[in-house]
């Protein structure tokens, strides 16, 4: 599957307090949610997004609480694909949980800018940005992962499971 | 050769032994969820279809983070888990009744023990680790597949050994260990791995500080925090818990992917300036920093020796007048100890506020939200932008020590300021 979109860039520790704000987590709902997402670090993010586009950020993305409400939020608001040099442990399972794509590249971070077009074969991690005519491979799910992905995400993945029980 | 973390979860596969970067299936002995995290983590539980949870006296759900309810929205989330929690018979600590913040309730209660892998949708769950467990937070859908099996697939974390040297200095506690580590190695500088708490200065640290450093071991990126049960743990259980439990430790010769070690001897009392918990320096190096909040509470400083730490300083004397002090006990029976022994006396005749247990302002809900343009100097966890309320608002960290004392001046100050 091929993703498309333009990128919205920040730096490292993007934490979910400013992904979602807690004062927002009185809903549940993802709609309800993407409204406010990214709010405390660009205000502009909500009015600038459109569907299909990639968040680029440094390292130790998604740091900070459990609240699942961050990477619904980032799905809900139309971003297609977050693309870091890492991820912090509780939101890659959240992410990979409710089928937002995560892509691990420290070259594809650094060297990506604000506001490029990207051009992402998901199946395979290769990115392509378009604007600066470069492309980048980020790191490969274990097997184990690509499993939950395939299955489209984890609560399919479980039903399977069960299923086969 | 393993650790504490390889051990416990080799016990909950089925392994006799598994090695870090394994991904396997664990079997869990708890699993938790609070007022936030448990209404998506119902909704995906509804979507497996399986009716009933795998065992109700395992599964816990708290209302702590915007209870008792804040507004009309929280008041709805919280009411969908109370009929969940009904509908299914598992353990639910109503308003007012045996509640509190669910990281200093749950070992509280006697339902932590050494040991158990514990999972739970906050990322605070790592708190339990004080006790020898393996707790890690999660996600709602990961929660509602727990709850639904009893399992959860893990992958098995590289342990960092962390030895404290030396004995520990008047007035430092676990919140200055834990802050002083974090501000030495960053806030993903334990990322995906076990911490593991050792050495002199720690054998004499109370339960309650072990739990202050569990707490924030996933402030460095952690997966879990974990210590050894030594006699404090033991008596700790005995106190709490008639439950059965065997002891499982590390083995001398364990594999660590890296060992530090601290001298602690000359440690001074920590504060972790805005906006990241590593952002750590000596209190008597703040400066002039005038505050205009004080929280001292959370399942990170919510238990009662932080309580009788803040009253022993605050004793006799007042809050200062440009600022407002907040203290919440962590549970309703840290309440009730608290206004036995004359706590909560003190802190009401120095002029500071005192709530029902809620994690409230330490994660900007309500009970002490903040403007833009103001500092609060609080005892919880993290100090990212807009966690205590306005994006334009500061949040220091530090001990309910510094908290007491930094009441009393109204700016950033060391205990010994004011004794």
């Amino acid at each position: 599957m091929i993703l498309e979109g333009k990128v919205h860039k920040y730096g490292n520790d993007v934490n979910t307090d400013v992904i979602i704000p807690a004062r927002y987590l009185n809903v549940s709902e993802p709609s309800e949610l993407a409204e406010h997402c990214m709010e405390d670090i660009d205000p502009t993010f909500v009015t600038n997004v459109e569907p299909g586009d990639v968040i680029v950020a440094g390292s130790n993305f998604g740091c900070g609480s459990s609240r699942e409400h961050a990477p619904l939020a980032i799905k809900a608001s139309g971003v297609s694909c977050v693309i870091a040099q890492s991820f912090a442990r509780i939101f890659f399972r959240n992410a990979i949980d409710i089928g937002l794509p995560l892509l691990e590249s420290n070259e594809a971070s650094t060297e990506i800018n604000d506001g490029d077009k990207l051009e992402i074969d998901i199946t395979n991690g290769k990115i392509e940005d378009t604007s600066q005519h470069k492309s980048f491979s980020s790191k490969p799910y274990p097997e184990f992962m690509t499993n939950i992905i395939d299955a489209g995400g984890l609560i399919n993945y479980t039903k399977n499971n069960l299923r086969g029980k | 050769m393993a650790t504490l973390a390889e051990k416990i979860l080799a016990n909950h596969c089925g392994r006799k032994e598994v090695g870090p970067g394994e991904f396997v299936n664990c079997k869990v002995d708890l699993v938790l969820s609070n007022d936030i995290t448990a209404p998506l983590a119902i909704n995906a539980f509804n979507k497996l279809g399986v009716g009933k949870v795998f065992d109700s006296s395992k599964v816990i759900m708290v209302p702590d983070h915007f209870c008792p309810n804040k507004d009309i929205k929280s008041a709805e989330q919280a009411k969908m888990m109370r009929e969940f929690a009904k509908e299914k018979k598992i353990a639910y600590f109503e308003v007012g009744q045996k509640m509190g913040i669910e990281h200093v309730l749950l070992p509280e209660q006697g339902f932590v023990l050494p040991g158990q892998v514990i999972v739970g949708a906050d990322s605070h769950t790592c708190t339990y680790g004080a006790l020898g467990a393996f707790a890690t937070g999660m996600g709602s859908t990961d929660i509602a597949v727990a709850m639904a099996t009893g399992e959860i697939w893990m992958k098995v974390p590289p342990t960092i050994k962390f030895t404290y040297n030396g004995k520990l200095p008047k007035w430092i506690g676990g919140k200055d260990l834990i802050l002083y580590t974090i501000g030495e190695i960053g806030i993903d500088g334990a990322l995906y791995s076990a911490m593991e708490f050792t050495g002199e200065a720690i054998e004499e640290l109370p339960m309650s500080g072990r739990f202050t450093m569990s707490n924030m071991a996933i402030e460095a990126g952690a997966k879990a925090g974990l210590f050894q049960v030594d006699d404090k743990s033991r008596e700790y259980m005995a106190n709490h818990s008639d439950k059965n439990y065997s002891v499982v430790q590390p083995d001398t010769d364990a594999e660590y992917v890296k060992e530090i070690e601290f001298d602690v001897s000359n440690l001074e009392p920590q504060v972790a300036f805005p906006h990241l918990p590593s952002n750590t320096k000596a209190a008597k190096q703040a400066g002039n920093i005038k505050l205009d909040q004080i929280v001292i509470g959370s399942c990170t400083n919510g238990r009662l020796d932080d309580l009788r730490i803040a009253a022993m300083l605050l004793k006799g004397k007042k809050v200062n007048s440009d600022l407002r002090c907040i203290v919440i006990p962590g549970t309703q029976k840290v309440y009730m100890d608290a206004l036995r022994e004359g706590l909560i006396e003190i802190f009401i005749e120095a002029g500071a506020a005192v709530s029902t247990p809620t994690c409230g302002p330490c994660l900007g809900g309500y009970m002490g939200v903040l403007a833009a343009g103001e500092r609060c100097l609080s005892t919880t966890n993290r100090n990212f932008v807009g966690r205590m309320g306005s994006p334009d608002s500061e949040v220091y960290l530090a001990s309910p020590a510094i908290g007491a004392a930094s009441a009393i001046t109204g700016k950033i100050s060391d205990p010994e300021e004011v004794i």
